[in-house]
C-alpha cells in the first residue's frame, strides 16, 4: 500500500493505554506490535497517556527521528482529542490532516469485556486507520469570518446574565423571551436559599439594566421561529407576537389598566399561577420588563364582541399606544453565536395523583407557595389556605417528580434546599408546625448544610420516607378536616399518619415541553431526559455539538441560581472567545467536483439541502460552492460517475477502511 | 469469510457499521462513557452523515467478507444536515432489493436511527444483529449448492 503514495508513506502508530481505561481490556502492547508489521508503518508504540505532553512530544520526536509523514493515534473518541492530535501533528511539521484517530476506548475497551476479542477488534481498527491514513491528502485549514452579534434565547436569570455579560463586553445582543416579561422563574420566587436574599431585589436591577443597555435589543413576547446558517454566520428569524400595545409608544403609566371596564380583576393571573386575578389588560407583575401592559384577546370584551366602551383607549389618549389590530412582526437578524437559556418546566403534580393535587384545595405546589409568601403576591404575603384559614400545620413532600421510577429518575438538585427555605418562610409567616418528608437530604453547596442545621434548630420536623399518599379520610377525631399524609418513617421503621392543614409538593425540574422542537430548530441534541446535551460534561460543559451554540441554565439540566449564573457567565465567555477571534476554523470536509469526470447528469443538484451544488450549463458540469457546502457528503454518495469527492472522506479512504477492518490477520 | 470459521468454533459475525458523526457515532461514544457492554463484532467507520454512505460501500463490505452491514443515522427530522438521513433511507430501500436478489438475507443489512442520547440502543441493535446473523451463519455469496455437490463427489 505504501507504494500507492509513491513509496513515501511512513506511518507512526501510537496506542494509548489511557491509564487502565483502555489497557485493562485491550492488550495495547499486542496492538502496537501488530501494527508495527503493517505496510507503511515505520514506528509503532504503546504509551500510557498519549494526550499528555510527553505523549504528544513522542510524536514530535518520532517525526524528526524516523521521518514520519502520517500519524495514527489509537486512543479515545475523535470527538474528544482529534483536535489535540491534529495540533500535535502540525507542531511536528506535518499537515494536521495527516493524522487519523482510532477510537479504542468509547467504542472498544469501555464496551467490551473479552480481552482477546477486544484486542482483535483494536487490531482491526488500527489496520483500517493505517490503510486509510496512507491515502490522506494534505489539506489547507479552512476558516470563516464571524459576525460579532449574539442571540440569547430565554430571558430568565441565565439569559439575562449572559446577555449583560456579552453586552458589557461591547457586543450587540438580541435577547428573545417567549413570555411578555423577562425574569423567568426567578422573578416568581420570594427569597433565595441559603442567604434568604429577596429574589426580586437581586433580579429586578438586572432586568432594568437589560432594558436600558444600549447594546441589547430585547424582544419579549417573541419566539425564534427559524434558524439558518452555521457558526459565525447564523440567520435567525424572530416572531414578535402581538401584545396589542405598541412598545415604542407606551410610556408604562398603566392608566389603561386602571381604566379598563372591568373595575376589579376577574381572570386567573398566570404569573401568580391562578392564585390571583388580573384584568384583560394587564402587566404580568409590577417589576415586569419591558414595563408595557398587554391585552389578552381571550378575555377582552373588544376582542370577543367588538362592543366594548374602550375606556383603555381613552385613558391612553394621545399616545395611541393601544392597537387592537396589531399583528405579529417578523425580525431577521444575523448573529455569530447563540446562547440558549430556555429554562425548565416545573413538574406537573397531576402525574402523581396520590398526592391529591387538584383534588384537595389545600395541596399546593412549591411554586404556588413562593407566590403566597411573597409580599407582592396574590395575598400580599399572608399565608392563607383556599378556605381562608391560616394553616397550623404544614407537610412538605420532597422529590415530587424527582428520583422516582414512575415519573422522573433524576434528582432536581434544588428541591431539598428550596423546601428548607419554604419551611423557614412558612414557619416565619404562620408559626405553623412544619414537617418535611424527604428521601435523602441533599445539601451540597456553600452554606447549604449550615442552613439545614439552622432549620433543625428552628424546630422544623424531618421525617425520612417517601409519602405514600395524601388523603382526607380521617381515622380518628384529630384527623377530621385535615389532610393526612401516610408515610413509612424509615428511621423509626413504622408507618405513620401525619394530619396537616396544608400540603406542599416540592416539584422537580423538567425539560421545557417544546425542548424537542427547539433542539431541532437549533440543530443540537437532547440527552435521554430531554435536557439539551452539552458537548462534554467536563471539558465543554456549555458547548453543544453544533459549533457556535452554547447552553446556560436549566435547559441543560437542573441547577440552582448560583450555578445558573456561573454557567451563563461561562456561556457568554465561550461566545466571546469565539467571536473575538474574528474567524473560526472549520473542518475542511467540503465536497468538490472532478470536472473531467462529470457527466452533467445533475443528480447531485437535488441532493444538496443548502443549494451548494449548481449546474453550469455552459460547461455541462456540476460545480460546488465551497462556502455553502456543509460537508455532509450526500452528493458524493449520489454521484453515479464518482466525480464528486469529499475532503477527509474520499471514496478511496473509506474503501481502505472497509478493506482494512475486514482484512484477516 | 469461511476460512476464518473453523469447525467447532463459535461463529462470530463480522459487522461493518457506518455511523453518522452527529447521532449514532455519539450514541456509541455515550455507550462507552456509560460502560454499556455489547458484543465486540462491529467495526465502526465514521462518516459525517448517513447520506454519505455510498451503496458501493455496503457492497464492498459484503464482498470483502462482512457478514452484516449496519448503517446508523439520526432520527427522521433530526439530521444534522437537514435531510441526509432521508436520502440514506431512499438508497437503503433500493439497496435492500438489490442485495436480496444476490441472496443476502434481510437481517444482514440494517438501517437504524440512533440519536446521540441513545447509548443503550447501540447495545440493543448490535446484540440483536449479532444474534440474528449468528443464527444465519457466515455470508456465502456463492450459491451453496455448487460447492456442496463438489464436496460430495470428492468424498
Amino acid at each position: 500500500m505504501s507504494d500507492m503514495n509513491g513509496g513515501g508513506v511512513r506511518i507512526g502508530v501510537y496506542v494509548c493505554y489511557c491509564g487502565a481505561n483502555i489497557g485493562a481490556i485491550v492488550d495495547c502492547k499486542a496492538v502496537a506490535e501488530y501494527a508495527a508489521g503493517l505496510p507503511g508503518v515505520a514506528v509503532s508504540r504503546d504509551y500510557k497517556y498519549m494526550c499528555s505532553d510527553p505523549g504528544q512530544d513522542l510524536i514530535r520526536q518520532d517525526v524528526a527521528e524516523f521521518g514520519l509523514n502520517r500519524i495514527v493515534v489509537a486512543s479515545c473518541s475523535p470527538h474528544l482529542h482529534e483536535h489535540t492530535f491534529r495540533t500535535a501533528a502540525e507542531k511536528a511539521g506535518l499537515n494536521p490532516y495527516f493524522m487519523q484517530m482510532v477510537n479504542i476506548r468509547e467504542h472498544n475497551s469501555w464496551v467490551h469485556e473479552d480481552r482477546q476479542r477486544a484486542t482483535l477488534k483494536a487490531q482491526d481498527m488500527v489496520r483500517a486507520a493505517v490503510r486509510r491514513v496512507a491515502r490522506h491528502r494534505p489539506l489547507a485549514k479552512s476558516s470563516l469570518p464571524i459576525n460579532p452579534a449574539v442571540l440569547v434565547v430565554g430571558g430568565g436569570i441565565a439569559g439575562i446574565h449572559a446577555a449583560l455579560t456579552l453586552a458589557n463586553a461591547g457586543k450587540k445582543v438580541y435577547l428573545v423571551e417567549k413570555q411578555p416579561s423577562i425574569g423567568g422563574h426567578m422573578a416568581m420566587f420570594d427569597k433565595t436559599f441559603p442567604t434568604l436574599d429577596c429574589a426580586a431585589c437581586i433580579l429586578t436591577p438586572k432586568m432594568s439594566s437589560v432594558k436600558a443597555h444600549p447594546n441589547i435589543t430585547l424582544w419579549a413576547n417573541s419566539e425564534v421561529t427559524k434558524v439558518d446558517g452555521y457558526v459565525g454566520n447564523f440567520s435567525v428569524q424572530v416572531t414578535r407576537w402581538p401584545r396589542f400595545i405598541d412598545e415604542n409608544l407606551c410610556s408604562g403609566c398603566l392608566e389603561c389598566v386602571e381604566a379598563c371596564v372591568y373595575k376589579e380583576p376577574k381572570f386567573a393571573d398566570e404569573f401568580n399561577l391562578g392564585l390571583g386575578k388580573r384584568k384583560p389588560i394587564y402587566i404580568p407583575f409590577p417589576q415586569a420588563v419591558p414595563q408595557v401592559p398587554m391585552i389578552d384577546p381571550e378575555t377582552c370584551i373588544q376582542f370577543k364582541s367588538g362592543k366594548c366602551k374602550k375606556t383603555c383607549l381613552a385613558a391612553c389618549g394621545d399616545r395611541k399606544a393601544i392597537n387592537f389590530q396589531q399583528k405579529e412582526e417578523i425580525e431577521e437578524v444575523q448573529v455569530g453565536a447563540i446562547v440558549l437559556a430556555t429554562g425548565f418546566k416545573p413538574f406537573d403534580p397531576a402525574r402523581t395523583p396520590y398526592y391529591g393535587y387538584g383534588q384537595y384545595p389545600n395541596v399546593y405546589t412549591s411554586l404556588e407557595i413562593e407566590r403566597l409568601v411573597n409580599a407582592s403576591g396574590p395575598t400580599a404575603g399572608e399565608v392563607i389556605l383556599r378556605d381562608g384559614r391560616k394553616p397550623q400545620s404544614v407537610g412538605i413532600i420532597h422529590c415530587v417528580g424527582s428520583r422516582d421510577e414512575g415519573t422522573n429518575r433524576w434528582c432536581s438538585r434544588v428541591c431539598c434546599m428550596y423546601s428548607l427555605k419554604l419551611a423557614h418562610l412558612l414557619k416565619e409567616h404562620t408559626e405553623a408546625e412544619v414537617f418535611n418528608f424527604y428521601i435523602d437530604m441533599r445539601t451540597p453547596g456553600k452554606g447549604f448544610e449550615e442552613f439545614y442545621q439552622k432549620l433543625l434548630n428552628e424546630g422544623v420536623h424531618f421525617i425520612r420516607g417517601r409519602v405514600a399518599e395524601v388523603t382526607d379520610w380521617a381515622l380518628d377525631p384529630t384527623e377530621e378536616n385535615k389532610l393526612v399524609l401516610r408515610v413509612e418513617d424509615t428511621l423509626l421503621g413504622v408507618v405513620r399518619r401525619i394530619p396537616v392543614d396544608m400540603v406542599v409538593l416540592s416539584v422537580g425540574i423538567e425539560p421545557q415541553p417544546d425542548a424537542d422542537d427547539v433542539r431541532r430548530m437549533f440543530n443540537i441534541s437532547c440527552a435521554s431526559e430531554g435536557f439539551f446535551l452539552e458537548r462534554h460534561p467536563k471539558l465543554a460543559p456549555v458547548s453543544t455539538f453544533t459549533d457556535g451554540i452554547f447552553l446556560a441554565g436549566c435547559c441543560q439540566g437542573p441547577r440552582d441560581i448560583p450555578d445558573t449564573v456561573a454557567q451563563a457567565g461561562a456561556a457568554a465567555a465561550e461566545a466571546l472567545a469565539l467571536i473575538d477571534a474574528g474567524s473560526v476554523e472549520v473542518e475542511p470536509n467540503t465536497a468538490y467536483v472532478k470536472e473531467e469526470d462529470c457527466s452533467g447528469c445533475r443528480t447531485c443538484v437535488s441532493m444538496c439541502p443548502y443549494g451548494a451544488v449548481i449546474f453550469d450549463a455552459a460547461t455541462n458540469r456540476a460545480h460546488i460552492q465551497e462556502v455553502l457546502c456543509k460537508g455532509c457528503g450526500t452528493c458524493v454518495a449520489a454521484c453515479p460517475t464518482g466525480s464528486i469527492q469529499q475532503h477527509l472522506f474520499e471514496d478511496d479512504e473509506i474503501f481502505e477502511e472497509i478493506e482494512g477492518v475486514l482484512a484477516h490477520v | 469469510m469461511s476460512e476464518l470459521v473453523s469447525i467447532g468454533e463459535k461463529f462470530e459475525p463480522r459487522i461493518v457499521a457506518f455511523f453518522c458523526n452527529w447521532c449514532t457515532y455519539l450514541a456509541a461514544d455515550l455507550a462507552g462513557t456509560s460502560r454499556i457492554k455489547y458484543a465486540p463484532n462491529t467495526r465502526v467507520i465514521r462518516v459525517m452523515c448517513s447520506g454519505r454512505v455510498d451503496p458501493q460501500f455496503v457492497l464492498e463490505a459484503f464482498a470483502r467478507g462482512a457478514d452484516g452491514v449496519l448503517i446508523g443515522g439520526c432520527h427522521p427530522g433530526d439530521c444534522h444536515y437537514q435531510e441526509g438521513n432521508y436520502k440514506a433511507l431512499r438508497r437503503f430501500y433500493l439497496l435492500k432489493k438489490m442485495v436480496r436478489e444476490m441472496g443476502i438475507e434481510d437481517e444482514r443489512l440494517r438501517l437504524e436511527w440512533i440519536s446521540a442520547a441513545e447509548g443503550d440502543r447501540v447495545r440493543v441493535v448490535v446484540n440483536d444483529m449479532v444474534e440474528k446473523i449468528r443464527a444465519l451463519g457466515p455470508l456465502r455469496l456463492k450459491p451453496p449448492a455448487e460447492p456442496v455437490a463438489e464436496e460430495v463427489t470428492a468424498a
